[in-house]
């Protein structure tokens, strides 16, 4: 079988999967978050907390609530690394210097994962697991917490023909209702949100996942480094460590920061090609379910569907480029060689580095298989679109999710100046406020990764942080502020960022990229939830048709298009077209 | 307790609370509970790193963690299979993993300049690495170490073109192999009508038009992809079976082996693709060249 047959073989089985579990997934998250009964272990918790789950919140209170986890988050992770020689388990290693402590901290809180460290020098077993790990769990959880609070924004006050109408959820037409709490214009409460994604979503999943992947060979013990004579009559120094339990979360909660440099590359991460296959399919599960836990939210199961939609057609066709790409193999290097195997494992082989690379570029991974940086010229440009695209097809944990809602509304808007009517989305009128918030929501983050790239080209002293020389060094510098702007945290690995300069910007363009866009999305979702809805009319634009849904595709990629097109230009286009 | 603290006060000191609680549950019991797992036989050999031993019980690697089989000055031990090129440190260094992170238009080397004392700025472009291994892989296993791009002496074949006028116009005034440091001897005579030059340390390489010279290399060359191209984790335990087929004829002349019983010792350590269709057939070379020296013992 040619690796061409082989290649298209492992998109059609993680296709296969993912829609075979959209719906369960999909609808057990949406349990989750409309169930009325606490769990046993949450009710400790939120006694141990003192927080009252039943207390519903407003926006404002929501918004303040993420920024108070935040805040902590950061600080704690800072203080651990700060701490480490006087933790056990530290293998020697001291204190993370200051800057490098802040980087991985914020990179950690926004579920970016830049890593400006190399895993297996830097962190000591604990704060792998009590530091890093937690924030896998708790910044996955905090995206999908924002996200359902979003969905309460458009779903509150449905108007009883819509919710009951064809195609509703019929029987649990109740259930959709019953999701609000209280009677205001509260979006949830976030200390439950949060709660229930960590102990019902991530954690048991994770337990599954952690044990398959040590079945596979990924290492799961407290063992320092063990020195080893080799065959040819050297040394060798095999690390251990609590991989298999890092892995499993890093992939499911769209995290990214590998246990070692070189990341899901790292045999002990990811041993064969099968775990390759799973953790691919691992960081696309939430993203592609939550938009059923949408639809079944709003009533209207054919939204969730429309949306999926537009995510899985970007994501394919954003994939079939890059492997296109990557197997013709253009550019005087991978000519000379043959193929691009440059910064690719035999055992994944080239179809399936770049079905990783895409896969973790579109979400907002960025744990990586294969090295980017050595990628095809046009290869490598997709990836970075698919950063710039905001990270929603499917991107992140829940925020892949807000992402889209937030372009349906652009969507609407632009489809309202066609045809002279006031937009509406799912019963919600689309007013001033809201387009402001949605506009702003897109120009935040273009704007922190072209001004962060703008102003280290200008520094002499960044300029020369750069591997690779004239436009291939561009690009790394575009990547490094585009995944930290867009908290993806891949990078063309080239580029030296382990300077106070570069941990310090870096780590500001992750904390505005997750957060001010976090703001805007449930300030909108506040000034929605405040709305009566509108009975649909004849005048409605339907959102759960091809017609809205390829509108909504264009205007995600022509969006990114404008905004990106002069630095593509002068980065990637430019070294591939010459 | 806290009831009189203000709202603000209050609310971070629920979160510090709630990731506290979290701290224990997911960064404690979670992989704790995880590791205790991992005692159970059948797992525990994985989640200890896959050790292998020698006959004495002492540990010689890991199966999935691949070794430079190589001696004290660098050189490939004849008598082994041959891993892949490797950037994880000095080669195949878990502390200190790392892909090369070159682009695929790396193709001018730099070279120490000895008027800058202390340090060593030369570094080989990716290039000119792929072709220096290329050539030697040829050297060692006989086959033909040409490939596109290649100099006959491994460097890359790049050309510096300087035109009269702005812009890459006009006519061409100088030409200067950048790849090749004086006294080299350039690959080329002359282009363009105007003779090649070896390069100096004082061309400006940027202000000329960088041409890249193909040659007359096979498409296909002998020596396979992953034999000229290193890892994505610096550590590949495997090659393909493109590469292990190259080396069978040397390692069983070394050992004094038929060459159909090493053919077979390979196909024994070639793991297919899981489920028949994912990812690449690989060969474990440690696992091969263990296979190997249970065969006929190393002279140590």
């Amino acid at each position: 079988m040619s690796s061409s047959v082989a290649g298209v073989l492992a998109v059609a089985l993680l296709v296969a999967a993912l829609w075979v579990t959209y719906r369960p997934f999909g609808d057990y998250m949406y349990r989750v978050f409309t169930a009325k009964r606490h769990l046993r272990v949450e009710r400790a918790i939120y006694r141990l907390t003192g927080v009252n789950p039943d207390a519903g919140q407003r926006w404002g209170v929501y918004a303040r609530s993420v920024l108070a986890f935040s805040l902590v988050s950061v600080l704690l992770l800072y203080l651990l690394q700060r701490l480490q020689e006087h933790l056990p388990l530290n293998l020697g290693f001291g204190a993370v210097g200051p800057a490098l402590a802040w980087n991985t901290a914020v990179s950690f809180m926004t579920n970016t994962n830049w890593q400006a460290y190399s895993g297996e020098s830097t962190m000591g077993h604990t704060v792998q697991m009590t530091g890093l790990a937690v924030q896998n769990f708790v910044s996955a959880a905090v995206g999908i917490a924002v996200a359902i609070a979003v969905v309460r924004g458009f779903a509150r006050r449905r108007s009883p023909v819509a919710a009951g109408g064809p195609g509703g959820p019929g029987g649990r037409g109740a259930g959709s209702r019953d999701d609000v709490v209280g009677t205001g214009d509260e979006l949830g409460n976030f200390w439950v949100d949060l709660t229930r994604t960590v102990i019902r979503i991530l954690l048991p999943v994770c337990v599954v996942v952690a044990v398959v992947l040590i079945a596979g060979g990924a290492i799961q013990n407290l063992h320092g480094n063990r020195v080893v004579s080799t065959l040819a009559g050297g040394h060798q120094t095999i690390t251990g460590g609590p991989v298999a339990s890092q892995e499993a979360i890093k992939e499911f909660g769209t995290n990214g920061g590998g246990f070692y440099n070189v990341n899901s590359a790292h045999p002990f991460e990811n041993p064969t090609s099968w775990t390759n296959l799973f953790e691919i399919y691992l960081l696309l599960a939430i993203g592609f379910s939550l938009p059923r836990t949408f639809g079944r939210m709003v009533g209207d199961r054919r939204q969730g569907l429309a949306i999926v939609a537009v995510m899985a057609v970007l994501a394919l066709g954003s994939f079939a480029v890059n492997a296109a790409f990557q197997t013709a193999h253009h550019g005087t290097v991978p000519v000379a060689v043959g193929a691009a195997t440059e910064g690719t494992e035999t055992r994944f082989g080239v179809p399936d580095s770049a079905l990783f690379a895409s896969s973790t570029t579109l979400t907002s991974t960025g744990a990586v298989n294969s090295f980017h940086d050595s990628y095809t010229s046009i290869g490598g440009a997709t990836l970075l679109f698919n950063m710039m695209l905001g990270e929603v097809a499917p991107g992140g944990t829940g925020s892949g999710l807000y992402g889209m809602l937030v372009l349906a509304i652009v969507t609407v808007f632009v489809a309202g100046l066609m045809i002279g009517r006031t937009p509406e989305y799912l019963g919600k009128k689309i007013g001033s406020r809201e387009i402001k918030f949605a506009s702003l929501y897109f120009l935040a983050t273009p704007a922190i990764a072209l001004l962060g790239t703008g102003v280290a080209m200008g520094l002499p002293g960044e300029r020369a942080g750069m591997l690779n020389s004239g436009a291939h060094g561009l690009s790394e510098v575009l990547c490094a502020f585009t995944s930290a702007a867009n908290n993806n945290g891949s990078a063309f690995g080239g580029i030296t960022v382990n300077t106070t300069w570069y941990n310090t910007a870096l780590g500001l363009a992750m904390l505005f990229g997750r957060l001010l866009p976090m703001l805007l999305v449930l300030g909108l979702a506040g000034s929605l939830a405040r709305q009566h809805p509108v009975p649909a009319t004849a005048g409605t634009l339907p959102t759960h048709r091809p017609q809205f849904a390829g509108m909504l595709g264009a205007v995600a990629v022509i969006i990114v298009a404008l905004t990106f097109f002069p630095a593509l230009a002068l980065g990637p286009l430019a070294e591939g077209i010459h | 307790m806290f009831a009189r603290l203000p709202g603000w006060a209050r609310q971070h000191l629920a979160a510090l609370r709630i990731l506290l609680v979290f701290t224990v549950v997911v960064g404690l019991a979670y992989p704790l509970a995880i590791l205790a797992v991992a005692q159970l036989p059948g797992l525990h050999h994985r989640a200890d790193g896959s050790f292998v031993t020698r006959a004495d019980g002492q540990r010689v690697g890991s199966s999935l963690i691949g070794q430079s089989f190589t001696d004290a000055d660098g050189n490939p031990i004849a008598r082994y299979f041959q891993s892949r090129p490797s950037a994880a440190g000095d080669g195949y260094d878990p502390t200190s993993t790392s892909a090369s992170n070159l682009g695929p238009e790396d193709v001018v080397d730099t070279f120490d300049d000895p008027a800058m004392r202390g340090t060593d700025e030369s570094r080989q472009s990716l290039l000119t690495q792929v072709c220096a291994r290329s050539q030697a892989v040829g050297a060692l296993d006989g086959v033909d170490g040409r490939r596109p791009y290649c100099t006959a002496s491994g460097v890359g074949a790049v050309l510096a073109v300087y035109h009269a006028g702005p812009g890459y116009d006009g006519r061409v005034t100088r030409v200067v192999s950048v790849n090749e440091l004086c006294p080299a001897r350039p690959f080329l005579t002359t282009y363009a009508g105007v003779p090649v030059r070896c390069r100096t340390l004082t061309d400006d390489i940027v202000a000329g038009q960088r041409v890249v010279i193909r040659g007359d290399a096979p498409t296909h060359p002998a020596v396979p992809a992953d034999a000229v191209t290193a890892s994505a984790s610096g550590l590949d335990p495997q090659i393909s079976t493109a590469y292990a087929d190259l080396q069978v004829r040397r390692v069983a002349r070394v050992r004094g082996l038929p060459t159909g019983q090493v053919s077979a010792l390979v196909r024994d350590h070639t793991a297919g693709r899981s489920l028949g269709f994912l990812g690449e057939p690989a060969v474990n070379v440690l696992d091969l060249n263990r296979a190997l020296d249970a065969l006929t013992p190393a002279r140590r």
